[in-house]
């Protein structure tokens, strides 16, 4: 039976964390506190140890330096004790594609210790959920990445898990089966799972997660809310195109309502300026429509992940992917 | 091809019903973990039976093959030939199945499905163990084949059902010894085709260069005496001795000390490189 975590349990204790491949420092001296509740966001480019980490935290990498506790529990000493609360969605399928999704699942619930009357019946509730009921009997290699996603994530809640760890669970997939991904976290962490999600999307961060870390280099650069994080970042960028006449009084404008300085692209035109309130960018596009200024594009984007990156580390996500080979 | 999917609605009772909290029952035992293991390997046979394709080719081919090609060649009458060659390409048949053992675990661990398993709180051995249930199946069904072939060709054993019986039963044994070793050589070698190609370069010299097809009493000294202490000879004799009630106490004995010391050594090295180089 998995114990309910007591409010001000932690789910996740690191400190020092290292995991050294080779010559790379896949981890280097990471550390991380995770309260119970929620979803904690892992956020950082290819290579940056998200994957390492989680591995780690899992009980599937012994580490090389640091100490790692997952609800109250030793991942070294005591790895059984966090396996029987604890499950993985890893980034890369982990269900035989041979089978059927209905076997899959019955297949773990006997291993979890189900009798066969009763995986079989929890099989086919999980199905039904996830909205795979009429995929149940197929092979899951003939299925798309959304369901195999989905039918992951279902591996992963035979017994609820007080601890469940998403691997970049959207990497891939169209945004229809992104929703419907976000859709399954959010019920699961409403009936008091807590979800550490890893990801390279900044917007999908920002939509799920309670609080968020941002890895680098095998280290948190940055932790907080997904507004704080944003907060020091700046919202992002208004990008206004206007004919070539208006350039200059436009550019000017903008200035003046933002308050920073606008940049004018070589090749088309676009002026683009850092924003850190939307209301300020609402603001300039209503005072170029008073000016009589005809707008071709008028956009606000939220800052990308390299905008991101870039902004907390000094360099872009391309130099950390170089830096950060991913292990075998 | 991809299957059409239906849309769950996050709303509804259904995956309500799903994601709440679900007590954990008592966890599996390691017997009943093991055999679910080999359930899910008999699962990928039903599914991709092209996998028994050695299982049942190789036990027929050589059977059949060399009974009818060299048999009048080499004592003069095939049927003559049969009964000295039967029992031995029953230990060729089941051996050179046996290395299943290693490509399936190592097919596991390369597609990362045994990540989710040993993210859980199951006995560890279990998926080893399970493999090696499912293989012995494996390993009887190649050796019925040459048998049922062997009985329809006009194989006729003066050991009696008994000493037949006993034969496999030792020719499965010494092979689910040897299962650790590719079991091992999974673990260490990259990919499952390495373990192919390893499997192939010793047991194809082991195999021919033994007294599975022929009496050594015609090789020349040298090849005689590397056949004669050729393990897979060894094995040969035993089942041989049992199937026509020649055996001794000792040959017996011998084999089954191997297949002991096998399982000794590479059981717990398999254990040992599963817990720490997966």
């Amino acid at each position: 039976m998995s114990t309910d975590p007591t409010h001000d349990e932690l789910a996740i204790e690191a400190t020092g964390l290292l995991k050294v491949f080779g010559a790379h420092r896949a981890v280097d001296g990471l550390d991380l506190t995770v309260p119970a509740g929620g979803v904690f966001g892992f956020l950082g480019p290819n290579g940056a140890g998200k994957t390492t980490t989680v591995r780690i935290l899992a009980t599937l990498l012994r580490p090389d330096g640091g100490t790692v506790r997952v609800l109250g529990h030793d991942v070294m000493h005591e790895a059984d004790r966090v396996r029987d609360r604890i499950s993985l969605t890893g980034q890369f399928a982990t269900i035989d594609q041979e089978l059927t999704a209905v076997e899959n699942l019955t297949i773990l619930a006997r291993l979890l210790g189900f009798s066969r009357a009763q995986a079989r019946t929890r099989a086919e509730e999980l199905l039904d959920g996830f909205g795979l009921a009429d995929a149940a009997g197929t092979t899951v290699k003939t299925h798309s990445g959304g369901m195999r996603r989905r039918l992951d994530i279902a591996a992963s809640i035979i017994v609820t898990p007080d601890l469940l760890f998403l691997d970049e669970p959207t990497t891939g997939l169209d945004p229809q089966s992104r929703n419907q991904v976000w859709g399954i976290v959010r019920a699961l962490v409403r009936e008091g799972t807590t979800v550490l999600l890893t990801t390279q999307y900044l917007e999908e961060a920002d939509r799920l997660a309670d609080r968020l870390a941002v890895v680098d280099r095998g280290r948190i650069v940055a932790e907080g809310t997904p507004a704080q994080l944003k907060a020091s970042v700046g919202a992002g960028t208004v990008q206004v195109q206007v004919h070539d006449s208006n350039r200059a009084e436009a550019a000017r404008r903008l200035a003046d309502a933002l308050g920073v300085a606008v940049q004018t692209d070589a090749n088309d035109g676009l002026l683009s300026a850092r924003v850190d309130d939307p209301t300020l960018a609402s603001l300039a596009l209503a005072d170029l429509t008073r000016a009589g200024i005809d707008l071709t594009t008028f956009a606000l984007g939220q800052p990308t992940l390299d905008e991101t990156f870039l902004a907390l580390t000094g360099h872009n996500t391309q130099a950390s992917t170089d830096a950060g080979k991913k292990p075998a | 091809m991809t299957t059409t999917s239906t849309t769950p609605d996050t709303t509804n009772h259904a995956l309500h019903d799903a994601v709440s909290t679900r007590p954990r029952p008592p966890r599996a035992s390691p017997v009943s973990a093991s055999l679910t293991f080999a359930w899910r390997a008999l699962l990928k046979i039903k599914h991709v039976p092209e996998q028994l394709a050695d299982a049942i080719m190789i036990p027929v081919l050589f059977t059949v093959m060399f009974t009818y090609l060299f048999g009048g060649a080499i004592v003069g009458s095939t049927r003559e030939y049969l009964q000295f060659l039967l029992p031995g390409t029953m230990v060729f048949a089941v051996l050179l199945i046996t290395v299943y053992a290693g490509v399936n675990l190592k097919t596991d661990i390369t597609t990362g499905v045994v990540d989710r398993f040993r993210s859980m709180p199951i006995w560890r051995p279990a998926l080893i163990v399970g493999g090696l249930i499912s293989d012995a199946g494996r390993n009887l069904l190649a050796a019925g084949l040459v048998l049922a072939l062997g009985l329809v060709m006009g194989f006729r054993p003066e050991g009696g059902t008994v000493g037949v019986l006993l034969a496999v039963g030792l020719v499965l044994a010494f092979a689910f010894g040897l299962s650790w070793v590719w079991a091992t050589l999974g673990l260490l070698l990259r990919t499952p085709s390495a373990i192919s190609a390893v499997s192939f370069l010793v047991q194809f010299p082991l195999t021919f260069a033994s007294n599975v097809f022929v009496d050594p009493q015609t090789m020349p000294g040298w090849l005689r005496a590397f056949v004669e202490i050729n393990p897979v000879s060894l094995l040969v004799d035993a089942a041989r001795g049992l199937m026509h009630g020649t055996a001794e106490p000792t040959q017996i004995g011998g084999v089954l000390l191997a297949a002991v010391l096998l399982v000794a050594i590479f059981g717990p090295l398999t254990m040992r490189l599963y817990r720490t180089r997966t």
